[in-house]
């Protein structure tokens, strides 16, 4: 029996092979062809916005469906105000909190928060949105009442792009956190060592041995946050405050592509507002793709030599 | 295996039963979607019918009847004649309810029942009344004490019936919103100040939140959130309560009221003044597609009963009922229904 079953596989085996990989050839070019189709409708549909507006669609600030203008810089800057916010408030803090598991805190420890840090990954995004509405608002409300006031700046009413920004940190902090930790840990032990037999303090280890090895992963990781961050929809129109202009301070309501997307679609009416609508889907479709791209480059220009 | 079996079995017999005649579908807005529900509840109680109605916007309702993917769509906002004739036949609009958009505030030490004016209402949106001690505030409610208190604006985020009645309402009795915001029923606009929250929960908890807040809902939603809402004053100079619905239900059975009862009646000569009929939409000829005269019957009987019974349900969940002339008007678009010409 266990003689003939390793011949019976190689009889087969050319076979298989060849129909597994025209399978999953198939499987693959499946994935590619949706993403095509899908540009292809959101650029057909959206096609007749462009072309009434021209540039002005995506560089003109008069968004005001009831008189037939559609002009949609607003919701792009507050999309791209909102991502950049939020990664400058989580980065830092997902880091931090990557290295504490990975290289401080002992393992009684370390264990929980990693995993409740992940549990903040799994929250539903209209849960993050009443939080922010019930709980953060209120809460970082007199923080920016303060800051408003001592910059001379109109008083904030709690919804806006600060809120925004900060929910999305939030919100995304678990994604860099988990991704950071897993290649912090992967960072062979013996570079910490080298490191440490050299005289570096800890700091020094992290500093210099360690963040090195590790940072093309942790940027993958912020990447990540930032897809998520430019994407987000239901959490953000909760508390972005669903303005149709340019925010005049960093606490003024606006909105971002996917809000407005979300906010309008149902009720949109005549054929302009929906083909605009469905033109700013296609602006967010290829910023996201840009982004992407530049994260790739990025990543592929810091990752250490000899290292996978 | 075998539970996989019964399950199939029992999907087939729902499909068998779905197409005896005896369920309708229907989609539109979200706005009545509380009351349709209650209703076709009962209505399946008493004839077994079971109605399916999808709560997906007005505009969708629109979209889908005039696609013929639904019995019947519903809207909070009549078609248009330009809408209309993108329709492949006749279709008519009959009114279920009128819907009453109150002011809602948060204005600490002020009382319930505060008194508005359209102008003063326009005038708070458009910014130009910025504190609510401002003397055009004080002037209509004497005897008030009002805080020296910024007045943040609360407006609905999305697309919705609830604002296109409010911003149809303040373009009737402000030429300054009407030449500078928007004419006529606009689902959504641009605001010139203010915050905007998702559905009518997402304005009665902003405001809820923020002292100095005003914004506008549906009465139930008022009432639910047990938030504080104004009178308005309607064109004979009487300040109306949104919550009472006779008001609400008075508003639509003004003499001008169309055959088919197309019309925004916001800023009526009777009634609560920021008020607006709810319809359903359906073919006034149910001979398309491949319609059975059994289906088209089972439409219209349901819609008699909702004219009839059904509307004893409007006012037990907050809404305003189809009386008076709307309702002779509205029984008369129902029994117009034919089916390959002939009457149900």
């Amino acid at each position: 029996m266990k003689a003939t079953i390793p011949q019976k596989r190689q009889g087969s085996g050319s076979r298989a092979d060849a129909r597994f990989q025209n399978i999953i050839v198939a499987l693959a070019s499946i994935v590619l062809m949706t993403a095509l189709a899908y540009s292809v409708v959101l650029l057909l549909n959206g096609a007749s916005a462009f072309g009434r507006e021209g540039l002005g669609f995506v560089f003109g600030s008069n968004w005001d469906p009831a008189n037939g203008h559609f002009q949609a810089f607003p919701f792009v800057a507050g999309t791209f105000f909102t991502a950049i916010g939020a990664l400058v408030i989580a980065v830092p803090l997902a880091l931090a909190a990557s290295l504490f598991i990975a290289e401080y805190a002992p393992d009684w420890l370390a264990n929980p928060v990693a995993y409740l840090i992940e549990l903040l990954a799994a929250i539903p995004s209209v849960v993050y949105g009443l939080w922010g509405i019930f709980v953060l608002i209120p809460a970082t409300l007199p923080f920016q009442k303060w800051i408003a006031s001592s910059l001379g700046w109109a008083s904030p009413i709690g919804p806006g792009l600060f809120s925004a920004m900060l929910l999305l940190a939030v919100m995304i902090i678990p994604f860099i956190a988990a991704i950071s930790r897993d290649v912090i840990k992967l960072v062979p032990n013996d570079q910490r060592e080298a490191a440490f037999a050299l005289g570096a303090t800890k700091w020094e280890v992290i500093r210099y041995a360690v963040l090195p090895y590790a940072r093309a992963g942790i940027l993958g990781g912020v990447i990540l946050g930032l897809g998520r961050a430019i994407g987000e929809t239901l959490a953000v129109t909760m508390v972005i405050g669903n303005a149709n202009r340019f925010p005049d301070n960093l606490f003024s309501p606006t909105a971002t592509m996917s809000s407005i997307i979300a906010s309008n679609f149902g009720e949109a009416s005549s054929p302009e507002f929906v083909s605009s609508l469905i033109g700013i889907g296609f602006v967010l479709f290829v910023v996201s793709l840009v982004v992407n791209f530049l994260a790739r480059i990025v990543i592929a220009k810091l990752t250490p030599q000899g290292t996978v | 295996m075998k539970k996989l079996l019964i399950a199939g079995a029992v999907a087939l017999t729902a499909v068998a039963f779905a197409q005896d005649g005896k369920s309708l579908t229907g989609a539109g807005a979200s706005f009545p979607f509380p009351l349709y529900q209650e209703m076709f509840a009962q209505y399946n109680k008493t004839t077994g019918v079971q109605v399916n109605y999808q709560s997906v916007g007005s505009g969708a309702g629109r979209t889908q009847i005039i696609a013929q993917t639904v019995d019947f769509g519903a809207s909070d906002a009549f078609m248009n004649d330009e809408l209309l004739k993108t329709a492949p036949g006749a279709i008519v609009h009959v009114p279920m309810a009128v819907g009453a958009v109150v002011p809602v505030y948060n204005v600490p030490g002020a009382p319930d029942k505060m008194k508005f004016t359209g102008d003063v209402l326009a005038q708070i949106y458009l910014g130009k009344i910025t504190k609510w001690n401002d003397a055009k505030i004080a002037k209509l409610n004497a005897g008030v004490k009002l805080p020296d208190l910024a007045i943040q604006a609360v407006y609905r985020s999305d697309g919705s019936g609830t604002t296109a009645i409010f911003v149809d309402y303040l373009s009737k009795v402000s030429s300054d919103w009407a030449g500078t915001v928007s004419k006529g029923p606009q689902s959504t606009v641009k605001w010139p100040v203010g915050v905007g929250g998702p559905q009518n929960a997402g304005v009665a908890g902003l405001v809820k939140q923020t002292s100095g807040a005003i914004g506008y809902v549906e009465t139930v939603y008022a009432k639910a959130n047990k938030l504080e809402y104004g009178l308005v004053r309607n064109t004979t100079g009487k300040y109306i309560d949104g919550g009472n619905l006779k008001e609400v239900a008075l508003a639509s059975d003004s003499k001008s009221l169309p055959n088919d009862t197309r019309v925004s009646f916001t800023n009526s000569d009777i009634g609560y003044p920021i008020s607006g009929f709810t319809w359903i939409l359906v073919y006034k000829e149910q001979k398309y597609g491949k319609r059975t005269a059994e289906q088209a019957k089972t439409l219209v009987d349901l819609l008699k009963w909702m004219l009839a019974d059904g509307q004893k349900i409007n006012e037990q969940l907050s809404y305003g009922q189809i009386d008076g002339s709307a309702l002779t008007k509205a029984k008369k678009i129902v029994s117009s229904i034919t089916y390959g010409g002939k009457a149900l």
